[in-house]
């Protein structure tokens, strides 16, 4: 579901098809469009955009009250001692059943929650705890609550599986028809799917993609896939899962080690301005307080080490590592509201690399206007993007609405090295990095993204060398050397390119003293002696001269000698799960890790006799658990990270380790997926009162209007989509000639019927329009696209692919001239999956 | 069906551009023919360098190979890589082009405020001009404190050591070790206004 795999993830899609054909996998696409992954598969269920949640939610309540899960035995084992569904939630707490579509804690003016009520009920806090740990391991000691209270019959009201029961219990498959569109019958027939499909025997898994996090409910779609996942007792075992396929070479590794404003590296949180950060004691409490019984416990060494990498030597414990000099975010800087700052004048200087916003981003043609507010900015790439060419040939230029003699941007394009031309690692969309090796000097004054990072921040450290002030001490004091070794740049004419290996190093962490690389982050130390600038990655380089994503040694399954998965070469996460609450392999064919009590565990008994017992994996996959601990261990109460959690609690980065099937904290929407519309959308929310995402990022600003709810202007739903020839806004695949003449031009998706209606023939232009903008493109009529039928009323949806701009060798339309800014509430990411539209034959007026 | 789709694997575990031969079969169009065609064309020879391509997130395995005079003359698919065995779907068995393109731009060119055209310029000034720029950007807007909602009503002023004039949008297909150094410059600056195309 929200995917279409075998267009825009093709290679990853030949595992699928391998299944069904060597193994008997069904294969089940749930999604609007009829795509070549529908033609793949065994069944397609057409639904609307931006349904999902009722589609999930239904297939939730159906399993739940079915015969099979009720029976066996399995599922019943799985879900008490890996989920939290036997935890007790507040009494206070109310679900949107009780209150119209929300739940409790939304404030007065309705556009936030306070998440008290959503809150466990608890035993009384431990006595506090033995001090000794560390300095902030000893204060974070003293924060840890009491054990969740639980009923492991799950009949109590308040327990978790109950709550889900009465939420789900109106998602019905009547409801789904008239929700999402597709019959009760073919929504039976997915959901009796995985029901039957999973099991001690058998796993089934659940993949998606940006059709998922593209919407106003993102986040809590992909919620609910992983309760379905954890219901069925299909997490942390082969097979199962819910599988991100990500759209670029290391996004996963631009998340982990993230260029993003809300995050430092390694998923820690960014300082907050409005929140309890003002030392460095504030923040780990404040971040790692709610989650130190998991292995997040080690919050501080993990956020100590982190600032000793920023700021090397100069970070001590007597300056807080730094801590007071390190930027605080107040408030959503992400992309959208990023752009809108730059329109209102705000934003003065601008580095672009390898981006595109002036095709890619929501609402482009506010993003353009938007970088003729700035005074300068940098692009890096390979080719004139739009980004880079707003100023001399945009549509806004062309129209004259903008006059390049106005416009004061400085504008400098610097020419980017290729992956060929540079070394480094990407990480991939299962978590694995790889190495790519250099091949040749990039052409020209073209040079690697690090390259420019490099270089800037040496020009700028010199700058600010004898700056005695305050506010200049972290640029100063940044540890700023990576300066290659002699032999590492030997064959190439650049001389001056940074060492990837020095980079990866300090990613991975290293003992301060003797600047060794530590092995795995068990290391790490929260007293300034290991530095560690991403401690997931930690075990990438596990020895001077060792770099595990170089390892190029393939299996036939889970190949833990090519590349390196992170965390510790773990390639299935929370992977305990796979063996039973005594630790046995749930079933043979099931089989990754187990309990093997009569294994050697290395370690000694205080009278120094060994101790026997350890997990083990003959598969060589990582063990995402406490190597020795046994599965009957029970965890001490006054304690921290893994002497918290007991032997039977997989889900280590939980802090109750239990997978969320309610979401206590962490999430700003609600603690349960709940089908909200779209916030355009032809109809009336059919399920609830509250028509949409209560608490979803609107910017309500000039150039940025929405649309009303089936408002008649605008009757249809628009997708916007990829297609396998493109990459992105077309940088690195419209200027090659073989690609852009694979897939030429901008094209619309319409159905037969919505054609009719309008006039429109194939292969004929016609024109989209929005509030935000209007386009032009060849028709492209097709039984691919159907209408729905939608509570009694007919809706016509259509999709446009959103790769073109007016640059390179395929030149086309931007899709994104029609979409809005808003966005998830949790994650600020746009609904660029589902908006609505007009429609008719004919170009756009005034342009050839 | 069966026959089909066994067809179908055997086209896309085959050579580069099993993308396109994959769609083709899955409409019911006879490839066979293409495919043995595909298996006889002369691989280039040289020097292989391993790596990995660059478009989407599956992580295919590619093989740049390069010749005696240093040049990038082929990428192919890798086959000893678990993920992609050998083959590229046509984004990845376009990457060549992406390398050797008349297109591409090899020297900095720079707009002048007000200007209607590009100037080329030397990479060393181009780098000295947006050192500076950057420096006088920030200090001119450096904010070490700023008066912040105390959640009761009122305000309270709170250090931020930030700035909000400065902005960084970088892509997702970067390197991990840039997406290090480039974070680390940023928050080394204060810069706050910090994103990628993962936000996307
Ligand atoms: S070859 Fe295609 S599927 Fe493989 S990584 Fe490249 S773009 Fe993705």
């Amino acid at each position: 579901m929200g995917s279409n795999m075998a267009e825009c993830h093709p290679v990853a899609f030949r595992w699928p098809l391998k299944a069904r054909t060597e193994h008997d996998a069904v294969l089940m696409h749930v999604d609007p469009r009829f795509t070549r992954t529908s033609a793949a598969c065994d069944l397609h269920v057409p639904i609307r955009a931006g349904s999902d949640i009722a589609f999930l939610g239904a297939i939730i309540n159906h399993v739940i009250n079915s015969k099979r899960w009720n029976e066996d035995p399995f599922f019943r084992e799985y879900v008490v001692n890996y989920t939290n569904a036997a935890t007790l939630v507040n009494p206070e707490y109310k679900d949107t059943e009780e209150l119209g579509g929300v739940f409790s804690g939304l404030a007065p003016n309705g556009k936030s929650y306070a998440n008290a009520s959503w809150s466990y009920q608890r035993n009384p806090a431990p006595p506090k705890g033995k001090a000794g740990l560390g300095p902030f391991s000893d204060l974070l000691l003293q924060q840890v609550p009491g054990r969740p209270k639980t009923d492991p019959t799950l009949e109590d009201p308040q327990c978790v599986f109950q709550i889900i029961k009465k939420h789900f219990a109106r998602y019905t498959p009547d409801l789904v028809g008239r929700v999402c569109g597709c019959t009760p019958e073919q929504f039976l027939k997915v959901a009796d799917t995985m029901l039957n499909n999973s099991g001690r025997d058998k796993t089934s898994n659940i993949t998606y993609a940006v059709g998922w996090t593209q919407h106003t409910v993102g986040v809590q779609i992909i919620r609910a896939a992983a309760m379905l996942q954890a219901l069925l007792g299909n997490i942390g075992r082969p097979g199962g899962g819910v599988l991100a396929l990500r759209g670029h070479a290391t996004i996963q590794g631009s998340t982990d080690i993230a260029t993003l404003y809300h995050s430092l590296p390694a998923y820690l949180n960014m300082p907050d301005g409005r929140k309890n950060h003002e030392t460095l004691k504030d923040f780990i409490l404040t971040e790692g307080g709610p989650a130190a019984t998991s292995y997040w416990g080690n919050y501080p060494k993990f956020a100590v080490s982190y600032f000793k990498a920023q700021y090397g030597a100069a970070a001590t414990a007597e300056n807080d590592y730094g801590y007071n000099y390190h930027p605080r975010i107040t408030g959503d800087h992400s992309h959208m509201p990023m752009m809108l700052d730059m329109a209102a004048g705000k934003i003065k200087g601008f580095f672009v690399m390898g981006q595109n916003p002036a095709v890619g981003g929501q609402n482009a043609r506010l993003q353009r206007k938007a970088l003729a507010k700035l005074d300068w900015m940098v692009v890096r790439d390979y080719f004139e993007t739009e980004t880079a060419a707003f100023w001399r040939n945009s549509p806004e230029v062309i129209s004259g609405e903008l006059k390049p003699a106005e416009i004061k941007t400085e504008v400098f394009f610097l020419p980017a090295a290729a992956v060929a031309e540079m070394e480094g690692s990407f990480t991939n969309t299962q978590r694995l990095l790889q190495q790519h090796d250099k091949a040749a000097d990039p052409p020209g004054d073209a040079r690697s993204d690090s390259w420019f990072t490099y270089r800037l921040g040496k020009l700028l450290k010199e700058m600010y060398r004898d700056s005695p002030l305050d506010i200049d001490w972290g640029v100063k004091n940044l540890a700023w050397d990576y300066d290659p070794e002699a032999k590492e740049v030997a064959p190439w004419r650049i001389k001056d390119e940074p060492s990837a290996y020095r980079v990866l190093k300090e990613i991975n962490g290293y003992t301060v003293a003797d600047q060794k690389p530590l092995p795995t982050f068990a290391n790490l130390k929260e007293d300034g002696s290991t530095a560690c600038g991403a401690w997931i990655y930690t075990g990438v380089i596990p020895e001077e001269g060792k770099n595990n994503a170089a390892r190029r040694k393939p299996d036939d399954w889970i190949s833990p000698n090519w590349g390196f998965a992170w965390p510790a070469n773990r390639h299935i996460m929370y992977n305990r799960a796979s063996a039973d609450r005594e630790g046995k392999p749930w079933s043979e064919a099931k089989k990754l890790i187990y309990w093997d009590p009569a294994a050697d565990s290395g370690t000694k008994d205080p009278a120094g006799n060994p101790v026997k017992g350890k997990w083990v994996a003959p598969s060589g996959e990582g063990i995402d658990f406490q190597p020795t601990k046994a599965p009957g261990f029970i965890g001490k109460d006054a304690a921290l990270g893994f002497d918290w959690l007991s032997g039977n609690d997989a889900f280590i980065m939980r802090p109750d380790g239990k997978a969320s099937l309610f979401v206590p904290a962490g999430l700003v929407d609600g603690p349960l997926p709940t089908h909200y519309e779209p916030y355009e959308s032809p109809v009336k929310n059919p399920v609830y009162q509250q028509q949409v995402n209560p608490v979803a990022k609107v910017w309500q600003v000039n150039g940025n209007s929405y649309h009303a709810v089936a408002d008649p202007k605008f009757p249809i739903v628009v997708s916007t989509y990829r297609v396998t020839e493109h990459h992105l806004s077309g940088t690195m695949s419209r200027w090659l000639p073989w690609l852009a003449e694979l897939m030429p031009e901008l094209f619309c998706e319409i159905s037969p019927e919505l054609a009719a209606e309008k006039g429109i023939k194939n292969a004929e232009y016609v024109t989209i329009q929005t509030a935000r903008g209007e386009i032009q493109a060849r028709a492209l009529v097709t039984r691919r696209m159907k209408p729905f039928t939608i509570d009694g009323r007919k809706v016509h949806e259509i999709g446009i692919p959103w790769h073109w701009g007016w640059q390179g060798n395929a030149a086309g339309d931007v899709a994104n001239d029609l979409s809005a800014m808003v966005g998830d509430p949790n994650v600020s990411i746009h609904e660029g999956k589902v908006f609505t539209c007009d429609i008719r034959a004919g170009r756009k007026g005034g342009r050839i | 069906m069966k026959l089909s789709r066994r067809k179908f694997l055997k086209v896309t575990s085959g050579v580069v551009g099993g993308g396109v031969a994959a769609e083709l079969g899955l409409l019911g169009v006879n490839t066979a023919a293409a495919a043995a065609k595909a298996g006889k064309v002369p691989i280039k020879t040289g020097r292989q360098v391993p790596s990995i391509c660059p478009y989407c997130a599956v992580g295919c395995g590619q093989i740049v190979t390069v010749s005696d005079a240093g040049e990038i003359v082929d990428i192919q698919g890798n086959p000893d890589s678990p993920i992609s065995q050998g083959t590229l779907c046509p984004k990845g068995a376009a990457t060549f082009q992406l390398v050797k393109n008349e297109q591409r731009w090899t020297t900095v060119k720079y707009r002048a405020p007000g200007s209607d055209r590009w100037e080329e310029k030397p990479l060393d000034w181009a780098m000295h001009r947006i050192a500076e720029l950057t420096k006088k950007t920030r200090d001119a807007h450096f904010n070490e404190f700023q008066e912040l909602p105390d959640g009761k009503d009122g305000t309270v002023k709170k250090r931020v050591m930030n700035t909000y004039a400065l902005a960084s949008l970088g892509g997702a297909t970067m390197d991990n070790e840039w997406n290090y150094l480039h974070q680390k410059l940023m928050h080394g600056l204060g810069v706050v206004y910090l994103e990628n195309q993962a936000r996307i």
